[in-house]
């Protein structure tokens, strides 16, 4: 293959983007003392301690179990609620449709510093703190609209006919959403999913709000590493490098539609 | 698309109404609460009226921090979109590089916003960071902890890192909705290859560029854990955004009366440029909305 001139742009680019997190993964497999002593651009004697203690220490791995917890039970609670509401949009016309569609966009673009002391009262309230749950409700404020309008953008793909159709041949509402629609739009579903997912894997500052122990997410707990001891470099590399797995791991199985879902379903 | 007519449609509605006014609407009318009210203890308050709206409108540092935030997510979107669009133009159509492309492009993207922060410390350090230290090496005294103007251009090297993979993506994906059809014809026309991209391929992005520049002001303009995480806000106040400035407010100080009224002001900016760019999605008609 005969590498053009702007592939070549291309390459320097991606060479640079992966550079920062190429610098991270150095940083995880060397000691601390190995990081202060001086610069090097590889490590010399590789070592994996840092995962290790990871791996070991509950508070830290246990970090990762509540982020993956409240991060599923969020992504599922967007996906049920927001299938049918999806549907609606996309196939009828109803009174305030078109003011409820917007109304859901703000709350995808609002910001989440404005909502953290309302919610931290609102969950203090119910009794929620540091709860998985508080975390994935939150978490809805921004992940429910979003479903919501990448799954609108999929459905509206799909021919009203075939909907017609199936009413017609006297399937039931259900039967017909279940049974026929949702396999016709599994890409968007699946789409749909991960940017759940991954909105609620990298937000912090609610997450953080609403938790103290039980809860707390590994992102939270990388937060307080850095100012309670400030230089452990290398077990905070290798924090940040084990938060990167989950999420590349994802994107292989939706590369194909990651454009659609940014562009909310809307290409 | 033409739709069916049926008010029945809002019972599918009713949960995600439901849901999201839940962890919407109530917290706002706290906000709205509390912004017109002076609190001393629990049961102690008193209404006052407009008086926090007056205070934050004229907070001088909350005029600084607005300012600041406009001018960091014009010069981020200035940077990010046009190099988004040359990412894209570059990308190979398809094969197996294609998806390699497409899943380095979007590795940025998948990061907690804090670890963002976390890896631009270890990147940019000038003493173990391979990017400060390079920089210092060169003989440029570089340190984002020290100079307003290093810990700017460290910032907007983070932001445009972590997002310009976004823009590129959208703008691929609009690339990739071109119809092989137009560039054959194009191709026996003799067009040059600006004329191409400036009659072609940029009229059929406008689209999903709409969108990009949507999604990109908007969370530029909410942006906080990054910074918060590399610089903290400084030094001095340097780079201390809108929703950095919010949270010192809220929860640093605990003035819960100006902070309700900052998240109030805060959120209708943010409220009125949704509008505008909901109207502008409309007008360029992306396909499937009508």
């Amino acid at each position: 293959m005969k590498i053009q001139k702007r592939h070549w742009g291309l390459i320097l680019y991606l060479f640079l983007l992966l550079l920062p997190i190429y610098w991270m993964l150095n940083m995880s497999l060397r000691t601390n003392a190995d990081i202060l002593s001086g610069f090097a651009l590889y490590p010399s004697s590789p070592t994996l301690q840092n995962y290790l203690k990871i791996f070991t220490d509950s508070s830290w791995y246990s970090g990762y179990i509540n982020s993956i917890i409240y991060v599923t039970m969020n992504t599922v609670i967007s996906l049920l609620t927001a299938l049918p509401a999806a549907y609606a949009f996309s196939r009828y016309r109803f009174i305030g449709d078109k003011h409820v569609f917007f109304w859901l966009l703000t709350n995808r673009m609002a910001p989440p510093a404005v909502f953290l002391l309302p919610f931290f009262q609102l969950y203090s309230t119910f009794n929620l703190i540091d709860t998985h749950i508080a975390v994935a409700l939150s978490h809805c404020l921004f992940n429910v609209p979003l479903a919501v309008w990448i799954l609108e953008g999929f459905m509206s793909g799909v021919p009203r006919e075939i909907d017609e159709t199936a009413f017609i041949d006297g399937y039931s509402f259900p039967r017909f959403f279940i049974t026929i629609f949702l396999p016709l739009i599994r890409a968007g579903i699946g789409v749909t999913a991960f940017f759940c997912f991954m909105f609620s894997w990298v937000e912090l500052l609610l997450a953080r709000t609403l938790t103290t122990t039980n809860a707390k997410p590994i992102a939270a707990t990388m937060t307080r590493t850095v100012s309670a001891t400030g230089l452990d470099w290398g077990l905070l590399a290798a924090a940040g490098i084990l938060t990167i797995v989950p999420g590349a791991l994802v994107i292989w199985f939706v590369r194909n539609h990651l454009a659609k879902g940014f562009a909310l379903g809307r290409v | 698309m033409v739709k069916w007519d049926n008010n029945r449609a809002w019972f599918l509605v009713i949960p995600v109404f439901v849901i999201v006014a839940f962890s919407a609407i109530i917290p706002l009318m706290t906000v709205v609460n509390y912004s017109v009210q002076d609190i001393f203890g629990p049961g102690q308050r008193y209404f006052i009226g407009a008086e926090w709206f007056r205070e934050v409108l004229h907070d001088e540092r909350l005029h600084a921090a607005l300012w600041r935030q406009f001018l960091f997510s014009g010069l981020v979107l200035l940077i990010e979109m046009p190099l988004g669009v040359l990412i894209a133009l570059a990308m190979p159509k398809k094969g197996w590089t294609a998806s390699l492309v497409l899943v380095l492009l979007a590795l940025p993207l998948l990061i907690p916003w804090n670890v963002i922060g976390t890896i631009w410390i270890i990147f940019t350090r000038p003493d173990i960071g391979l990017m400060g230290a390079f920089i210092n090496q060169t003989g440029i005294p570089f340190d984002h902890t020290a100079s307003p103007l290093d810990a700017w251009i460290t910032v907007m090297l983070m932001e445009v890192w972590h997002w310009t993979p976004l823009v590129a993506l959208l703008a691929y994906a609009g690339l990739r909705a071109i119809p092989e059809a137009y560039y054959q014809a194009a191709k026996i026309d003799g067009a040059s290859r600006w004329a191409v991209f400036w009659y072609i391929q940029l009229p059929k992005m406008r689209g999903v560029l709409t969108i990009a520049l949507l999604l990109r002001f908007m969370d530029s303009f909410l942006i906080y854990a990054e910074p918060f995480v590399l610089t903290g806000g400084g030094p001095g106040n340097s780079t201390t955004f809108l929703s950095i400035y919010l949270v010192k407010v809220a929860v640093g100080q605990f003035d819960l009366g100006p902070a309700a009224a900052f998240s109030l002001v805060y959120f209708l900016i943010v409220l009125l440029f949704c509008f505008l760019f909901y109207q502008a999605l409309q007008a360029v008609g992306t396909g499937e909305k009508g």
